[in-house]
């Protein structure tokens, strides 16, 4: 019997470049499982040779959407990253696993909040698009053109904060503590993804506005090119 | 075996090295962060290391009676299941051999579920402990290992995926059967073999 969750093939249904680093791509995945919001799927790439690279990409797609859309931050000399973004096109088939990870994901049923560095909120948008009326969220970026997902973020409310630039009458600077408190009610499960540093900053500013360490979960991204 | 991606060629450098298992690539010099909780303050004074379970005489250590057992050092690999995987790098502590022997292991025992301060948990078959492939360690390139790497004392299992080298370390449960762990229960494999690339379940 095949794994459901096991290697297919997916075919590319649409690259988008939202960003100036990025590529969004949307998979047709045959038979595929019903992800959480949060969960994650691994790509792999094989040359001729049969060399091979594989690498974790969060889920931008709410469980119940159509197609499967996966947001990848292109990393200068990212090995995979460099091919999804400049080499895919509609069309492409693509061999993945997935979804993954049982712990950084949301059912959706129960208040939660949302803190993303960078290319961490791609997890929270699965969040958001799943069920905005239990998800509040917070996204951190150091150029408002890095901020993945703006116009659904702008649109939600988001808490957008641009370290380098003044944005949105907010200026220039961190995540504060005073920032995150109206977003958090008391019980809410919280969801940091980011960068390692990112993760433990944001990890103590709620601990600093009273989050209990059991209801933090962290995703930290290593360099996974 | 799967279809070639269409027009992936891939970095390599060769010849492939030899230390790498298949599906990972040389960090080099970085040692990333990876970890699904916030990271503890464990304060040396308070913190013990337990093993209890299937043995003959339950075991505890406290960081001084840790540091006044003969020191071992592992100079080696270690393979992240996200795929980074660094070279020749040193960590010092104890050998888990050494805390073994002093508790007698039933003879029924036969797997291991390790248990972090902060409640992460990961399972592994006793004898992957035994016979000099594992350590608790408290430095890592001569310093003390930094609280984010586990610090002040994790387990190394070098030769397995490197999150059964569980951070902030404070139980090691001995069990006559496999009972899995956080990431396991969450779609990781049971063993993590990187040469074989065993990082979900099924593999």
């Amino acid at each position: 019997m095949t794994d459901p969750r096991g290697w297919r093939y997916a075919e590319v249904a649409e690259v988008r470049h939202d960003t100036p680093h990025s590529v969004t791509l949307c998979l047709d995945v045959p038979g595929r499982v019903r992800h959480l919001a949060g969960q994650h799927y691994v790509v792999r790439l094989t040359a001729e040779d049969g060399y091979r690279a594989q690498r974790s990409y969060s889920v931008a797609s709410a469980p119940d959407a159509p197609l499967l859309e996966l947001f990848v931050e292109r990393l200068e000399d990212g090995e995979v990253s460099t091919y999804l973004a400049d080499v895919v096109e509609p069309g492409d088939e693509l061999e993945i696993r997935g979804p993954i990870g049982g712990w950084f994901a949301w059912n959706g049923t129960t208040p939660a909040l949302g803190v993303g560095g960078g290319s961490g909120v791609v997890p929270l948008i699965s969040m958001l698009r799943h069920n905005s009326d239990n998800f509040r969220i917070a996204a951190s970026v150091r150029t408002a053109e890095d901020l993945p997902y703006a116009n659904e973020l702008t649109a939600a409310g988001a808490l957008i904060a641009v370290t380098r630039e003044d944005f949105g009458g907010r200026a220039k600077g961190r995540l504060t503590a005073q920032e995150l408190l109206p977003l958090y009610a008391p019980g809410a499960v919280c969801y940091v993804c980011g960068s390692a540093a990112f993760a433990e900053a944001a990890s103590m500013l709620l601990l600093d506005i009273g989050v209990p360490t059991e209801d933090i979960r962290v995703e930290r991204f290593g360099p996974s090119g | 075996m799967s279809r070639p991606t269409r027009g992936f060629v891939g970095k390599r450098r060769a010849p492939r090295d030899r230390r790498l298992p298949p599906g990972q690539y040389d960090i080099g010099r970085d040692f990333p962060v990876l970890t699904a909780e916030v990271t503890p303050s464990v304060r040396t004074e308070r913190w013990t290391m337990a093993i209890d379970g299937l043995v003959r005489q339950p075991g505890k250590w406290t960081w001084d009676e840790l540091h006044r057992l003969p020191q071992e050092e592992y100079r080696g690999d270690i393979h992240c299941v996200t795929t980074w995987s660094k070279f020749d790098t040193r960590f010092g502590g104890v050998s888990v051999d050494l805390l073994l022997d002093q508790v007698e292991p039933l003879p029924e025992a036969t797997h291991v579920l390790a248990t972090s301060t902060t409640g992460y948990t990961t399972n592994l078959p006793l004898e992957h402990l035994r016979n000099g492939k594992a350590w608790l360690v408290w430095t890592h390139e001569g310093k003390p290992l930094h609280r984010e790497h586990g610090g002040p004392v994790r387990l190394l299992v070098p030769h397995l995926y490197f999150w059964k080298s569980a951070k902030w370390i404070t139980k090691l449960t001995l069990l006559d059967h496999d009972e899995q762990g956080f990431w396991e229960r969450n779609g990781y494999h049971d063993l993590g073999d990187p040469w074989t690339e065993q990082r979900y379940q099924g593999d």
